[in-house]
């Protein structure tokens, strides 16, 4: 018989959430409850919306970053692939954005900027622009250079050459970076919301983390991967797959 | 009449070219023979005015930058048909040639004219190369150009798709009473078959060894000549 992806991946969470279980069991602690708690939890959240109302708040956080450390890292990259001189100026600029630890941009900026929701989302920014940079780099230097002569020759518009010829040769590195991207970014606004924001998923885990209530805790930590997850089935891989299409195993025409 | 100049073209520190001269007339066929690697391509990129990565068209030391215009009296609207088809593959071939004309009826016209309006709906990975090949030429002539460039179109073709492709070469564009074309190649058949014309590329830097109107060239001169350039 045959199962489809969507199964394999029940039957992991399935697998997963039983040995759990029989875990928490055994050690039988309030610090590691079991899935019914956790449950519980979640419910309890939801019922006093405080659940969704964090989540609205974190994911349009997330979102507003997400954009801008795409809109920004995309066209330095490309433009650092494409351009040796603006690779040779960005480069160091790039290495130490890299190296920097979110923490310290995220302080700095709450010290310099106050308690804000700018600093906040800047924050997040800053952290992720520069991987996005770093991937969009090499698409920029992977442009097939046989193709950019074929538009010149048959003289593309600069809006067919983005269409057509530099966006789709962009796009295998823009969905890596939007993948990486939003685990990451979520992350970081976690963060950031713990120390300076007064609401979000953050701003809860940090309540959650003074009493110790490890099933609120968790039950945040699923909430917002499960939001994550339905980002990734109904909107990255049906991209994906239209963005397939061409290739040789797929369908016939 | 178009008249092509070169005063030559280095790449990389290496003297690819040594000074050049072409005359065209509308209609013609030019066939270029000349081994692999004696610059063919390089010219034709010239001529297409496609920027090489460090090349410098030395004109007689003055000055090392590109000649703008090396045609005279202007440039003429160049069709490259290149070596490999270069087809957007994440287009359809439909979708391929309406970058290069929007008008559907018109590109639809012309894949018939190749014989390939069955496949407008197919990506490119999914036809053979010789098919690609006819889709390339197809786009170059909806530019409909004056001048066509072609850069061995026929490499890598079994012998009957060859043949086809041949066929339609000389039906679009050799029989097109203004069009002219310079029908690069290394194999003496499809020169003679073609062109009107014929010249030989030859020696290091490559300077034209020879060169004659097809209907006194001597085949057993042209193969003495390939096999010692």
């Amino acid at each position: 018989m045959k199962i489809g992806r969507m199964g394999d991946q029940v039957i992991a969470f399935v697998c997963l959430l039983s040995i759990w279980w029989v875990i928490a069991s055994l050690v039988s602690s309030p610090l590691l409850p079991a899935p019914a708690d956790v449950f519980s939890a979640l419910n309890k959240e939801w019922h006093e919306q405080r659940l969704l109302e964090s989540l609205l708040v974190t994911l349009r956080r997330v979102l507003i970053s997400f954009i801008f450390a795409m809109l920004l890292g995309g066209l330095l990259g490309v433009l650092m692939g494409r351009f040796r001189l603006v690779n040779r100026i960005l480069d160091p600029i790039l290495i130490i954005l890299l190296n920097i630890p979110a923490l310290v941009v995220i302080i700095l900026l709450y010290i310099w900027f106050g308690l804000i929701e700018v600093a906040a989302v800047a924050a997040v920014i800053i952290n992720k622009l520069p991987n996005v940079a770093v991937t969009l780099r090499e698409g920029g230097r992977m442009f097939d250079h046989e193709l950019e002569e074929m538009s010149i020759m048959y003289r593309f518009s600069f809006r067919q050459k983005l269409l057509h010829v530099w966006w789709p040769q962009l796009f295998p590195y823009i969905m890596i970076a939007t993948r990486s991207g939003l685990a990451l970014i979520w992350k970081i606004v976690l963060v950031v919301e713990l120390l300076g924001r007064s609401d979000g998923v953050g701003f809860q885990l940090h309540l959650a983390f003074q009493l110790f209530d490890v099933a609120t805790i968790l039950a945040y930590s699923f909430a917002f991967i499960l939001v994550v997850q339905f980002i990734e089935w109904f909107i990255l891989q049906p991209l994906d797959r239209n963005a397939t299409r061409w290739q040789k195993g797929a369908g016939n025409v | 009449m178009f008249e092509f100049n070169l005063e030559g073209l280095e790449l990389s520190d290496q003297k690819i070219l040594a000074a050049l001269n072409f005359k065209l007339n509308p209609g013609e066929t030019h066939c270029l023979l000349g081994p692999s690697g004696s610059g063919k391509t390089s010219l034709l990129n010239v001529m297409a005015g496609l920027k090489q990565d460090n090349t410098v068209t030395s004109t007689k030391g003055e000055s090392k930058h590109q000649h703008h215009n090396q045609w005279l009296p202007r440039k003429p609207d160049i069709g490259y048909l290149f070596q490999q088809p270069r087809l957007l593959p994440w287009r359809t071939i439909l979708q391929n040639l309406q970058l290069v004309e929007p008008d559907k009826e018109t590109v639809l016209r012309m894949l018939g004219e190749v014989r390939l309006q069955d496949y407008a709906d197919y990506y490119p990975a999914k036809i053979s190369l010789g098919m690609a090949r006819r889709v390339a030429l197809a786009r170059c002539l909806l530019l409909k150009p004056e001048l066509v460039l072609m850069d061995e179109p026929l490499t890598s073709l079994d012998p009957p798709t060859a043949r086809e492709m041949r066929r339609l070469i000389k039906r679009l564009v050799c029989d097109h009473p203004t069009r002219s074309m310079i029908y690069v190649t290394h194999n003496l058949e499809e020169a003679l078959e073609l062109g009107d014309t014929v010249s030989v590329l030859g020696n290091t830097p490559a300077e034209v060894i020879y060169s004659n109107s097809i209907d006194n060239v001597s085949r057993e001169e042209l193969e003495t000549l390939l096999k010692h350039s």
